[in-house]
């Protein structure tokens, strides 16, 4: 009885790789036509033409990592900062109650998100932060061309809202595993808090901070409705921010169902298998990161 | 003196960056659900969770469809993974602790939890919609189920570890098989743990649109599991979606209800969590 239980729950186990291994094994199957048709030109090349049934994954490929990109620029510093301030400096009786309202954050539905975005940030977008990028980095040929208020940009800041919750509180937790006695150590030799915090803490805890932000890139690469609503949806290839775009995620939204034709489809397939590749690398290292991080630290 | 000067202000100002960074993230929050309350509070009435849709220009109407889909969606889905869930969760906290086994799944569990749920909604359409020919609320609630599942195992696992060791030795010393032992003493110390883990997995699926979009779809109707299924979610981006003005109101209506629900779920589980911590 208790060899069967012990099997019964093993099988379950079992099943989630299985569950898992199935994902990957469908979407290559059903992907073949287009990985037939198209090769690995089908991950170098633009185009996006239903009626020719040609189709290539750089502009929505492109368009993610750009995304992801702004997101990242925008979530690291402000997700450090708010870990810093819960862990080392914000009074006590703050502490608790910030913690937990930040990490409602992440409890926002992406949707809503999308559709607040959608609604409150293109004015502003256009009307203040594009003009005002442009007028000190426009030389650049990420801020070229006209502001819209909708595009990468906007979807790269909604982004950045969304994975920060997820990013500060497992740099929080990883702050705190930073030993009380090393940190008093350096304070006793007359360290200000912020040199505590450079050659302390930020070395002490550099793989769980890798951790913590690929856990962030892996959630904004694959985040679907919050983008659909603010990136525009077009599949032209572009180097501005400014300019409309797609991602990976938001292409499938919006086309899959719509997807008429056998190779259509499979090409949008073949774009579902290399966001969850892509992902499931990322996110692969963020926990291989965290569990180093965290065997490290009980061992010292 | 100089350089002491230069350390206290070097000092001060990342103090002041990071106190702005805590701000910021607060100021947004506040934003975010004050805009969502502020506009959606105006579109519930009685008539919002009664009337089925009416197409835009119209006057009343409600989601009620819509709303009882996506709750007759999420319990399914909850009736589908949760006991998986407890049992793979099982293995993890009582035989996998350290086996090769126990370590990949719990890697893959880790990872899958926040694995892009767009492509669960694009692997149920392959293996469901296709082949039964044709969208349904089933599929649906499948699609939401291999979202949950990995959270219920997870979470399991940590509560089930909660439980002192002393506890199943005490049970085994008394004769009581292994089998025996987790159901009767450890699952039973373990309730709220479990239940927490439940909630925190209805209230991750509860907001998710991207994998309904290809498995349930929509529907203006009453719900029927064969069936395009009538859900808040996608009903939402649909609406939101739209030029119509009413349609836009009542899109707030669903986006206020879901982030309300899922707030509430969110502070409870937190709840429940504390109590435990403190006994």
């Amino acid at each position: 009885m208790d060899g069967a239980f012990k099997v019964l729950t093993q099988s379950f186990a079992i099943g989630i790789l299985v569950l898992l291994a199935a994902i990957f094994i469908v979407l290559w199957v059903q992907s073949e036509p287009s990985i037939h048709k198209f090769g690995f030109g089908f991950l170098t090349s633009a185009a996006w033409n239903p009626p020719k049934e040609n189709f290539g994954a750089l502009s929505a490929i492109v368009g993610t990592l750009m995304s992801t990109g702004v997101a990242l620029v925008i979530a690291i510093p402000l997700s450090i900062g708010i870990a810093l301030f819960l862990v080392e400096i914000a009074p006590e009786f703050l502490r608790t109650p910030l913690a937990v309202a930040i990490e409602l954050l992440a409890a926002i539905p992406s949707i809503v998100y999308g559709m607040w975005g959608m609604f409150v940030l293109p004015p502003l977008m256009s009307s203040y932060v594009q003009p005002w990028l442009q007028k000190y980095f426009g030389f650049l040929p990420l801020f070229k061309g006209a502001p819209l208020g909708i595009g990468i940009l906007t979807a790269g800041f909604v982004l950045a809202l969304m994975v920060i919750p997820f990013i500060s509180s497992v740099t929080r937790e990883v702050f705190r595993m930073v030993p009380q006695t090393l940190k008093e150590a350096a304070y006793g030799v007359g360290c200000t808090t912020w040199e505590v915090v450079r050659n302390i803490m930020i070395p002490y805890g550099r793989k769980g901070i890798a951790g913590a932000i690929f856990l962030g890139l892996g959630r904004a690469l694959g985040e679907t409705m919050a983008v659909t609503f603010v990136i525009g949806n077009s599949h032209k290839l572009s180097l501005s921010l400014f300019a409309m775009g797609n991602s990976i995620a938001s292409t499938l939204a919006n086309e899959f169902t719509e997807a008429d034709t056998a190779i259509y489809m499979s090409s949008l397939i073949e774009l579902g298998l290399v966001l969850f590749l892509i992902t499931f690398i990322i996110l692969g290292l963020a926990q291989w990161w965290l569990q180093r991080s965290q065997s490290s630290g009980s061992r010292r | 003196m100089n350089l002491m000067r230069r350390r206290i202000l070097m000092n001060r100002l990342v103090m002041a960056l990071s106190g702005l960074a805590a701000a910021i993230g607060l100021f947004f929050l506040i934003w975010i659900l004050g805009y969502v309350t502020v506009k959606g509070v105006g579109a519930i009435n009685w008539a919002f969770f009664t009337q089925l849709p009416s197409p835009p220009g119209v006057e009343g109407g409600g989601l009620s469809s819509a709303i009882v889909g996506t709750l007759i969606m999420t319990v399914l889905a909850a009736l589908m993974a949760v006991p998986i869930g407890i049992i793979a969760g099982t293995y993890l906290s009582e035989f996998g602790r350290d086996s090769r086994l126990g370590h990949t799944v719990r890697f893959l569990s880790d990872i899958l939890v926040s694995a892009p749920s767009i492509v669960i909604g694009v692997f149920v359409y392959l293996v469901m919609v296709k082949p039964l020919g044709g969208f349904s609320g089933l599929a649906g609630a499948v699609s939401l189920a291999i979202i949950m599942l990995p959270v219920v195992t997870r979470t399991t696992e940590e509560m089930l570890r909660l439980v002192p060791g002393e506890m199943r030795e005490a049970a085994l010393a008394l004769g009581a098989p292994y089998w025996h032992t987790m159901v009767r003493v450890v699952f039973r110390a373990a309730t709220a743990g479990l239940l927490t883990g439940v909630l925190l997995a209805v209230a991750r699926v509860s907001g998710e649109t991207a994998p309904l979009l290809f498995t349930a779809l929509n529907s203006p109707y009453w719900g029927n599991l064969n069936q395009p299924m009538s859900n808040l979610t996608v009903t939402l981006f649909n609406y939101a979606m739209s030029p119509y003005d009413d349609w836009h109101a009542k899109a707030w209506g669903a986006a206020f209800l879901i982030t309300a629900s899922v707030l509430i779920v969110t502070i409870l589980t937190r709840f429940i969590l504390r109590d435990r911590s403190k006994r």
